[in-house]
């Protein structure tokens, strides 16, 4: 079997490395891709929707509509990965570690035994996998993540003009929860973004993309044409069709952000919600 | 001048990915990939698409290096094959 695969698999390789020869060049200013539709994005992009970034303005504008299910699909996955994982958990099924705080001993408490309050000031829960005291850790991630989440914001509201955009922005948000639940511990990281806040921000960002699109429908204009926005926001269609991108990108940053941070939830505690990496 | 760059981050790209395959540990493949994954991205920026590099860096060598790594942690560490 294993044989076979590899046939398989060098066969493949080799069709695809014998007819990338027939591809244009790098740059071709030949190429079907560079003498039909490019043209036009390069020459009209920045009048049409006075985004200087032409990638944004077709992945948001132009190709709005792929972007839209493309959101769709990041939503889908976390769901996906939700129900495979998900297990509900009663507070006494595993055993649990805890420390007493004022002298410093660690407690075993076995299945079905009486557990301290969530809220206790004088126990403290531990993961089961032992880990020392990483002040150094802790403390630079406390310093580092607040700038890592202005950049993300600065990433999102700045795809008009430079790289990024809603979903790069999305994902270093993401990136700023994981770095805290990794280096604090993940109950912590759920008590400030918790699952219910997950599965709502994703779905909202979903949302935001489809609903403004119906919202152009309802001004008389086609699916996703901003321009139909301009008397709602008060601005040219122009810098209606601008504004129409910076909304959209939002809703993929909220809709990533969240679906990435519930997917390493799920990931990282087996489904339980309890004990993370 | 951009040449040497390009070929040297390719041949690299190569090796990782062969190494991402080969190697026993999975913990060890997961960062590999997240190697490949960082050449990926510097040969994206060296065509000129910063936008998709960024995306790479992000993604494919951030958030996805920590679910491999949190998928292994709760599976096994050694491949069965």
């Amino acid at each position: 079997m294993k044989f076979l695969a590899m046939i398989a698999v060098v066969l493949t390789g080799g069709l695809l490395i014998f007819h990338t020869g027939a591809f244009p060049d790098f740059g071709d200013a030949n190429s079907p891709a560079n003498t039909y539709l490019s043209p036009y994005y390069l020459e009209n992009g920045q009048a049409d929707t006075h985004a200087p970034n032409v990638v944004t303005s077709v992945l948001a504008d132009y190709r709005g509509y792929d972007t839209m299910f493309e959101t769709t699909v990041v939503f889908a996955a976390g769901l996906a990965c939700f129900f495979l994982l998900r297990r509900k958990q009663k507070p006494g099924d595993t055993p649990r570690m805890y420390r007493h705080l004022p002298t410093g001993v660690t407690l075993h408490i076995k299945e079905g035994g009486t557990l301290p309050a969530e809220d206790s000031a004088v126990f403290r829960r531990l993961d089961s996998e032992f880990v020392p005291h990483q002040i150094i850790i802790k403390n630079t991630c406390r310093i580092v993540i607040p700038f890592i989440q202005i950049f993300a914001l600065y990433v999102v509201a700045h795809g008009h003009y430079s790289p990024g955009g809603g979903f790069q922005g999305g994902v270093l948000l993401a990136a700023s929860f994981i770095l805290y639940a990794i280096s604090h511990d993940l109950r912590r990281a759920i008590r400030r973004f918790p699952e219910k806040v997950a599965a709502l921000f994703g779905s909202m960002g979903v949302l935001i993309y489809a609903g403004t699109g119906v919202l152009c429908l309802l001004f008389g204009a086609n699916f996703l044409n901003y321009e139909a926005l301009a008397p709602l926001l008060g601005v040219s269609p122009v810098m209606a069709r601008s504004h129409g991108i910076l909304i959209v990108e939002i809703g993929v940053a909220f809709a990533v952000m969240a679906v990435i941070i519930w997917i390493y939830y799920n990931l990282s505690s087996a489904g339980k919600h309890d004990e993370g990496l | 001048m951009t040449l040497p760059i390009d070929l040297a981050i390719l041949t690299l790209v190569v090796i990782s990915g062969i190494g991402a395959l080969a190697v026993k540990d999975l913990l060890g493949a997961s960062i590999v990939f997240s190697a490949y994954s960082f050449l990926m991205c510097l040969a994206w920026a060296s065509m000129g698409a910063v936008d998709v590099a960024f995306t790479e860096a992000a993604v494919g060598a951030g958030v996805s290096t920590v679910f491999c790594v949190a998928a292994v942690f709760h599976t096994t560490r050694r491949t069965k094959d």
